[in-house]
């Protein structure tokens, strides 16, 4: 990590606001090359909205994001293409194109994108898919095929364009033990052999641990804590020791029923309704 | 292309031969009382080449290939293709909108003239079974009959219609929101919308032919 380059994601003072709820609040930080930032927190933390706004799928309500240098918060969609045909994203359940192959799907964004021959693409995806293995799987449908294997898909058409950034959404999520170490040494072995970048949202916390170079712990909408992995085992953060571990006690707000929310007296009582209504309200 | 026109030409020639049918039944019974049963043929072509035709047909596919473009433009907003379509930088109208709309737009005017056809067949079947035409009688009266311009305005009709059931059915997958439950309101809110349009753009075009042409 070189950190007199500059950063491939550099995010300040980001703010969202969905109404008068604020989903994200005065984030800030950044991403250098070759690392692999782990961003982790409970379930509607806002870890999904932060990474639609690094995508530029969503924008902030004030605050900056720059990708490669560039401000995609303000950006046109017409600018926005160019820069996101230098990053690959996976999503959290894939996201493939169901009336096409999966095959097909691995090189849409070859055939939209560079100006290879159909022989050079069906040897690039034939070679992305042995790296997700999934050799021999090309002419399926995605229905015909587990969402684990979708998942797998998914990323080998992430990195169909050989990308400098990845983003995952919950890459290892619904994946066996097994899947998920090959899942993880293959972002490792990208992120040391071709200096890929990767941003990982992700609270599986063996495999955070294992791939990341740096964490983040959401929690509310803001950072409660970042630094290297050893940094963040070794916290001392109530939260963050709650987080890692997996305890069900602790200081992180649950809201399971009325009584325990009152309980926690630093969260603002709400009327019933409200508490049952977030309990299973989950973030986009 | 296939689903919009190919598949849809069953349906389409059922319903233009009932058309047909009925549409000659009901001007025989009107025209006998006036001894001028002659004049079916003229009826029956000029009726489904100005009106008939270009609705009716209109009406199948919307129910047919624009709820179902709703729904599967729908699905895909919801299970995050479209998301996933504009992250790998590929703009989802020109990768999705464009080719549904050209299909349309060439497949239903293909269709109407289709089901022309097939209507005045099925007056045929009625003319030549039941009102003592004979097969060279009929034509030959139902071609006078018509002009160029009552096929034209059927097919401007239809052209017109192909664009706004397509451009309602995408809008409204396109803006899918909330899961299995947004496809439906959106696929039966694309399926009344486009009927409305279609009829009230029907009525609007009629009185444009009728007045200023």
């Amino acid at each position: 990590m070189n950190s007199n380059e500059a950063p491939i994601i550099e995010v300040v003072d980001l703010v969202r606001k969905f109404g008068d709820r604020t989903v994200l609040n005065d984030i800030s930080f950044n991403v250098h090359r070759g690392e692999t930032l782990v961003i982790m927190g409970g379930s509607g933390c806002g870890k999904s909205t932060l990474l639609r706004h690094m995508i530029g799928s969503m924008k902030p309500t004030s605050g900056s994001v720059k990708i490669f240098g560039e401000e995609i918060a303000t950006m046109k969609e017409r600018e926005i293409g160019r820069v996101r045909q230098r990053f690959g994203m996976l999503f959290q359940s894939g996201a493939l194109l169901a009336s096409l192959t999966v095959g097909e799907n691995v090189a849409l964004p070859l055939f939209q994108h560079t100006e290879r021959s159909a022989d050079e693409i069906e040897e690039i995806v034939k070679q992305k898919l042995q790296m997700v293995g999934l050799t021999g799987f090309e002419d399926l449908k995605p229905d015909e095929i587990s969402g684990g294997m979708k998942k797998r898909v998914g990323l080998a058409r992430a990195l169909a364009l050989d990308p400098e950034l990845l983003f995952s959404d919950e890459p290892t999520s619904g994946l066996d033990p097994i899947m998920t170490a090959v899942v993880d040494q293959l972002t490792l072995k990208l992120a040391h052999g071709s200096h890929m970048t990767a941003v990982v949202v992700s609270h599986d916390m063996t495999s955070a641990f294992r791939i990341a170079t740096r964490m983040i712990m959401l929690g509310h909408g803001s950072i409660v804590a970042q630094g290297t992995p050893e940094e963040i085992r070794t916290s001392t953060n109530p939260e963050v020791h709650q987080f890692i571990n997996g305890e069900a006690d602790g200081p992180i707000p649950l809201n399971l029923s009325q009584d325990e929310h009152e309980h926690h007296q630093h969260v603002k009582p709400r009327p019933f309704v409200s508490a049952r209504f977030r309990f299973h309200h989950k973030t986009p | 292309m296939v689903f919009i026109g190919v598949r849809a030409a069953p349906m389409v020639a059922l319903t233009a031969f009932s058309v047909g049918v009925t549409l000659a039944m009901q001007a025989a019974h009107s025209l006998q009382q006036l001894g001028a049963e002659i004049y079916v043929p003229d009826l029956v072509m000029v009726t489904l080449l100005r009106e008939m035709g270009p609705v009716l047909i209109a009406v199948i596919v919307i129910g047919r290939s624009g709820s179902a473009v709703a729904a599967e433009l729908g699905t895909m907003k919801v299970s995050e293709e479209i998301e996933a379509l504009e992250v790998m930088a590929i703009n989802p109208v020109q990768y999705l909108v464009v080719p549904r709309f050209l299909a349309m737009l060439v497949m239903l005017p293909a269709l109407t003239i289709f089901g022309n056809y097939i209507g005045v067949f099925g007056g045929w079947a009625v003319c030549t079974f039941a009102l003592d035409f004979n097969t060279a009688g009929y034509v030959l009266r139902a071609l006078q009959s018509a002009d160029t311009w009552d096929l034209y305005s059927g097919m401007i009709k239809s052209a017109v219609f192909a664009w706004i059931v397509i451009t309602i059915a995408c809008n409204a997958g396109l803006h899918v929101e909330g899961g299995a439950e947004g496809v439906g309101q959106a696929t039966t809110a694309s399926v009344v919308q486009a009927l409305l349009a279609m009829l009230v753009t029907n009525a609007v075009l009629t009185g444009i032919f009728f007045f200023a042409v």
